[in-house]
């Protein structure tokens, strides 16, 4: 990958903005190579949402009724796919807390490399990994009766945006695991964080069923907001998504790559 | 030639209230190996790790090639290879996989790039290993594979951590052979090591560190010299009975007496010892135990401190641990 990627360039003194990209692809080959080498990371990670899927479509599914009339496999699949990038960027805190622990961030932090080039590696090779298991999943989703309201473009839409929606959770996911240096307990605090974001949510159910305390943020937290924002785009507008919900869910991920960006990158500058 | 390629002064850190450094001070001519010895948590890592650029100091100076480790770290970063205590590559990667990335990240053009993988690969025995996961590696393998990568843009000064600790005989004679070839190549190293014979071996001059400062800074003969080359240490039956003994071989010999155990030092090794049994036992002395070493870090540090080489990490202000440790030590 890296041949084709990287330019051939035979001196030592490259300009800062190239040797940056050019830094940020190795690290990013080599975050994808251990995908490839280790497939139980990316088979466990997508086996989970699919059986989310199976369980909502044909267990859960049928006693969750909606207020208006709607397969319930077209609400639940936009609310899968953002469960699948929020707790894959989990993978961003597990590699970077194991890189702290092995001592390769001591020896990334040795070499004369873009000194943004170990955290934009990692986030990007994460966004290339949600790609690929955003893909399967939309074949599991039509394999199981979902189906298009709007058009392809609306479809399209909807992925962009989840995946730069799972590339900023990257960013949250990179500051945690800067800052507990473990992968064992990254993995551990990551739950609490998850969960009310994840289960108190549009995901699975609509807002309109919860308890009235709860719904202003069922409603307008990140994850529900993106959820509702792409069943917008694939069901086109409706009680579950309007066009409003794509602006407030680029206005999170613009919000959350504003914060954690910065906090990420000064925790690896205090980090070994 | 003998300018010098790293510049240490005044050197201080701490974190928290422990002090890592209490101001050291040091210089490394270009072309020859440079010891820290001392022992676990005496400051050496913490010394390599702001040469490095890795941590920044308190206070202090400290250049590589004239260029300073705070003012100008991308500079430092270009001309230095570091080979940190535990073996730090990618366990997922290929040995040649891990070699490529250091050489993409230290900007090597991409022509050079995969010969200079295979050659390294070569030289470390890693050949036929090269195309297997790192995590499939035993410990030696990857501590080879490591020091290769730090080697990877031909740095001409290169920092070692404990190099050899982990590794066998074997490995462990060719490493050092490696070490010196690359010096007559041209490169500095700044190596730290726990063991006087690995100093002794490669290095033109040791610092010996503890407790975050340097407490000597010699040759190695120099130091040994202090030392005699043979160690002797015979136990006797009470007290009393050592110090006669040591009274007795004070005349001829330097002579050190701790509780019951009298240890000698001489650099005509098994010879003398012929002439100090038959002594003691014409005086009615008979040692119950006797031990000949070569001197270790141990008796560097019995002579500059009076105290054992003790890991400094918890026992800094807490003496009491230490000895309690040690007895458990010596039960077990």
């Amino acid at each position: 990958m890296s041949e084709t990627t990287v330019a051939d360039v035979a001196v030592r003194e490259r300009p800062i903005a190239v040797r940056a990209v050019r830094d940020a692809l190795a690290v990013t080959w080599r975050n994808l190579i251990a995908y490839r080498r280790v497939p139980q990371l990316l088979v466990f990670s997508t086996i989970q949402p699919v059986i989310f899927v199976v369980m909502f479509r044909y267990v859960f599914g049928g006693a969750i009724s909606l207020p208006i009339r709607l397969p319930y496999v077209d609400f639940l699949m936009p609310g899968v796919f953002v469960q699948t990038v929020v707790f894959g960027a989990l993978a961003t805190a597990i590699g970077l807390a194991s890189d702290m622990k092995s001592g390769l961030m001591e020896r990334f932090r040795s070499l004369p490399m873009a000194r943004s080039a170990v955290l934009a590696g990692r986030t990007l090779a994460d966004l290339t990994r949600n790609l690929f298991v955003v893909m399967l999943m939309l074949a599991v989703g039509f394999l199981v009766g979902f189906r298009l309201h709007t058009d392809i473009l609306g479809l399209i839409g909807g992925i962009l945006l989840l995946l730069a929606f799972g590339y900023a959770m990257s960013w949250i996911f990179a500051s945690v695991g800067l800052l507990v240096g473990d992968p064992e307990t990254a993995q551990a605090a990551a739950f609490p964080l998850l969960a009310p974001l994840v289960f108190a949510s549009s995901l699975f159910v609509p807002v309109q069923r919860m308890p009235g305390w709860l719904q202003p943020w069922a409603n307008h937290q990140p994850v529900s907001v993106t959820a509702k924002a792409i069943r917008f785009l694939t069901i086109g507008p409706s009680p579950f998504g309007q066009a409003s919900d794509v602006w407030e869910s680029l206005l999170w991920i613009a919000g959350i790559l504003l914060v954690f960006a910065p906090l990420a990158v000064r925790r690896y500058r205090r980090a070994i | 030639m003998t300018d010098a390629a790293i510049e240490v002064e005044g050197l201080t850190k701490r974190f928290g209230d422990v002090v890592a450094l209490g101001g050291i001070d040091f210089s490394v001519p270009t072309r020859s190996v440079f010891g820290l010895l001392g022992p676990n948590g005496a400051g050496k890592t913490t010394a390599i790790r702001i040469l490095a650029t890795v941590l920044e100091p308190d206070e202090g100076r400290a250049s590589v090639l004239g260029r300073d480790v705070v003012r100008d770290p991308d500079g430092v970063r270009r001309v230095i290879g570091l080979a940190g205590q535990y073996a730090a590559v990618d366990p997922n990667l290929t040995g040649r996989e891990n070699l490529r990335l250091i050489g993409l990240l230290t900007q090597m053009s991409s022509t050079d790039i995969s010969p200079r993988a295979a050659a390294l690969l070569g030289r470390f025995d890693l050949t036929d290993a090269a195309d297997r996961p790192a995590k499939t590696y035993s410990g030696g393998m990857r501590r080879r594979l490591d020091i290769a990568a730090a080697l990877m843009p031909r740095p001409p000064v290169l920092f070692l951590d404990e190099p050899t600790t982990g590794l066998d005989l074997y490995s462990r004679n060719e490493l050092w052979d490696m070490i010196r070839e690359l010096v007559e190549e041209g490169t500095t190293v700044l190596l730290t090591t726990q063991y006087l014979e690995e100093a002794d071996r490669l290095a033109q001059r040791i610092a010996v560190v503890d407790q975050g400062r340097v407490i000597a800074n010699d040759a190695p003969s120099v130091l040994k010299a202090q030392l005699g080359n043979t160690v002797a240490e015979m136990g006797f039956e009470d007290d009393t009975g050592a110090e006669r003994a040591r009274e007795l071989l004070a005349r001829a010999h330097p002579a050190e007496r701790e509780g019951s155990i009298v240890r000698l030092s001489t650099n005509e090794g098994p010879r003398v010892l012929i002439g100090v049994l038959r002594e003691l036992d014409g005086a009615g002395l008979s040692p119950s135990t006797l031990t000949v070493h070569e001197p270790s870090l141990d008796d560097v540090f019995l002579k500059l401190t009076g105290r054992h080489a003790e890991s400094t990490e918890t026992t800094t202000d807490q003496p009491a641990a230490g000895r309690r440790r040690r007895r458990r030590g010596a039960a077990a």
